[in-house]
């Protein structure tokens, strides 16, 4: 009886750690095809014979995009758009959950705020109305579009004013009866004890800035203006005619098949992503949970 | 209340640097948020860029008209639903059975090696994401390789009005499970061990605990997220199906959003896309407010 007991559980143990695995491998699958293929042959990626070792290894599409201009400048437009776009969100979302952390006895408007905020997120114009807007206000083919509109997320400062609420005001009394003002209380006791809030908080702004797409396709049309994904949406488009094509088809048009190029842009895009998950995330559980709690 | 009181109620110098921190953030939420709700006025209009706001002559409520009138409309009410129906129900399953099978692995590297690496697609963009696929289930992808070795006919998934939605739903379902998994770990994570202990000192084996302790342990957040998720029951996705969907598969694929965007942006009718939009927007709010309300309800949760 103990025995079959302790088999069972031995079977169910090693069930388990084959679903965990096969769940590894279906979400790294789509990842190392595309490695592979990007360091094959466009006619051998073309042909449908990488699976997930390249075939015909060459470096030449990464030496395409060593000097693809198009390409390093959109990079550096989504850079741009991280640095500054993420910079700002965050300072911004760091200075409205702080208030919006207090209780209606220090700050009296803040539930005014509040309403305004959580309406703001629930009801929105709609895609045509904002484009609109943004037109109105020269915005178009400038910088600050890719930026500007996608700074405020409530969401976020929902999140970060929960993690504030969490802190005990036993850390801050002593310095109000000091006679600390709301800046110094929140630059040097609130900030320094909420890193893995700010590490979520960022994680989510900066991947969000990266990963946008729509904003440069509507907003920008002058072609050295735009990010990253909108240039890889558009060269996205020339191939996506491939879905309906079957394979002798695609082998036809293997001459300016670019698929290998392709794949290799879509990887480098990647590499900003996958340096700073990595980072980021050990703060994710903390941030997340601590931030979703109400008090 | 006169305005010196309103003043010291609302404006005390003490209060002063918590508006001063509020503005900057406020003026962007005036601008990119508020102001569309404006702009909402052109979904009654004919709306002409060149006359603006002010200038556009009125047309009342003929744009909802003419999109009820459209036999196009029906299918795109039924493929949104569909499809972000599907993407809720299995959104939530998944994770749920996933976080309870996590949760035995008792070797913590190895749990969070695998919570780390299912919640990395989260990360990636559907642009990105959307090539790959198309890759994968092209002709010559490995999907229908993989079909040929079992000797089967290629199917190519993403131009079948029959397979696009699964394959929708399911992508989407393997791209963002990693977040609930990590949302119901954490859950479980606040049980009591002591249940554990005395149950199993009980008799229960493995299968009955997770029946009868872990699963009603995560039972509220499941019933908080499956009430709030009740809002989002319009909004299938358009970055995914933007980037994955093609002019074959707009009879099954074809989505609000996705549809506002060619007609009102591209097809340059603005009015007519504001229209459509905004059924979109009054609907969803209702749902979100119902949403809301039950999970103040059932599952005692308060946004904020």
């Amino acid at each position: 009886m103990v025995q079959s007991k302790s088999f069972a559980n031995r079977l169910a143990t090693a069930l388990i750690v084959i679903v965990m695995i096969l769940a590894v491998a279906l979400a790294l699958m789509p990842i190392i095809n595309t490695i592979a293929i990007s360091f094959s042959t466009g006619t051998a990626a073309s042909s449908g014979k990488v699976a997930f070792w390249p075939v015909d290894f060459t470096l030449s599409a990464y030496q395409k995009i060593l000097k693809d201009g198009a390409f390093w400048s959109a990079f550096m437009v989504s850079i741009a758009r991280v640095v500054i776009g993420g910079g700002l969100s965050i300072a911004l979302t760091v200075l409205m959950a702080f208030p919006m952390s207090r209780k209606t006895s220090q700050f009296a408007s803040r539930n005014i705020y509040m309403w305004t905020l959580v309406f703001a997120m629930l009801f929105n114009g709609g895609m045509i109305p904002t484009y609109m807007v943004v037109y109105k206000l020269g915005l178009i083919n400038s910088f600050w579009s890719l930026v500007l509109p996608t700074a405020i997320n409530v969401m976020n400062i929902i999140l970060m004013m929960n993690f504030f609420k969490g802190i005990p005001s036993s850390l801050e009394e002593a310095a109000v009866i000091d006679g600390a003002s709301p800046y110094r209380i929140l630059f040097s006791i609130v900030l320094p004890i909420s890193l893995p809030s700010i590490a979520t908080i960022t994680l989510f702004t900066v991947v969000n800035y990266w990963n946008e797409f729509f904003n440069g396709l509507i907003y920008i049309n002058d072609q050295t203006k735009i990010p990253l994904q909108t240039y890889l949406q558009q060269l996205a488009l020339q191939q996506q005619n491939m879905t309906q094509l079957s394979k002798e088809e695609i082998m036809a048009m293997s001459q300016i098949s670019s698929l290998s190029l392709n794949s290799a842009k879509i990887l480098v895009s990647m590499i900003p992503v996958l340096i700073i998950y990595p980072l980021l995330q050990k703060f994710l559980v903390k941030g997340l949970v601590l931030g979703a709690v109400k008090e | 209340m006169s305005i010196a009181r309103f003043n010291s109620k609302y404006f005390s110098k003490r209060q002063m640097p918590y508006h001063l921190m509020m503005l900057p953030g406020m003026i962007l939420l005036f601008l990119f948020n508020i102001l569309p709700m404006f702009g909402i006025i052109m979904a009654f209009q004919d709306f002409v860029p060149a006359k603006g706001f002010f200038g556009s002559p009125f047309v009342g409520l003929a744009h909802f008209r003419y999109m009820f009138s459209l036999p196009d409309s029906f299918a795109i009410f039924r493929n949104t639903i569909v499809i972000a129906f599907g993407k809720i129900l299995l959104g939530m399953i998944v994770p749920v059975i996933f976080a309870l099978l996590l949760n035995e692995v008792r070797v913590k590297k190895f749990k969070e090696f695998v919570q780390t690496i299912v919640y990395l697609p989260n990360f990636l963009s559907w642009v990105v994401l959307g090539s790959v696929f198309t890759m994968i289930f092209s002709g010559s992808g490995i999907f229908n390789n993989f079909l040929g070795m079992l000797g089967l006919k290629p199917v190519l998934l993403l131009a079948s009005n029959k397979w696009f939605q699964p394959l929708i739903i399911l992508t989407d379902v393997w791209k963002g499970y990693g977040y609930g998994t990590i949302i119901y770990l954490a859950a479980m994570t606040s049980i009591d061990p002591s249940l554990y202990e005395s149950a199993s000192m009980d008799g229960a084996n493995r299968w009955k605990q997770v029946l009868h302790i872990t699963l009603p342990g995560i039972l509220p957040m499941i019933i908080l997220v499956g009430t709030l998720n009740l809002g989002n029951i319009l909004n299938a996705g358009f970055d995914q199906i933007y980037n994955m969907y093609n002019p074959i598969v707009y009879q099954t694929g074809d989505i609000i959003d996705t549809y506002v965007y060619r007609m009102g942006l591209q097809g340059a009718q603005f009015s007519f896309g504001a229209a459509v939009g905004l059924l979109k927007s009054v609907i969803s709010l209702l749902l979100i407010v119902i949403s809301y309300k039950l999970a103040d309800k059932f599952a005692d949760y308060k946004l904020f």
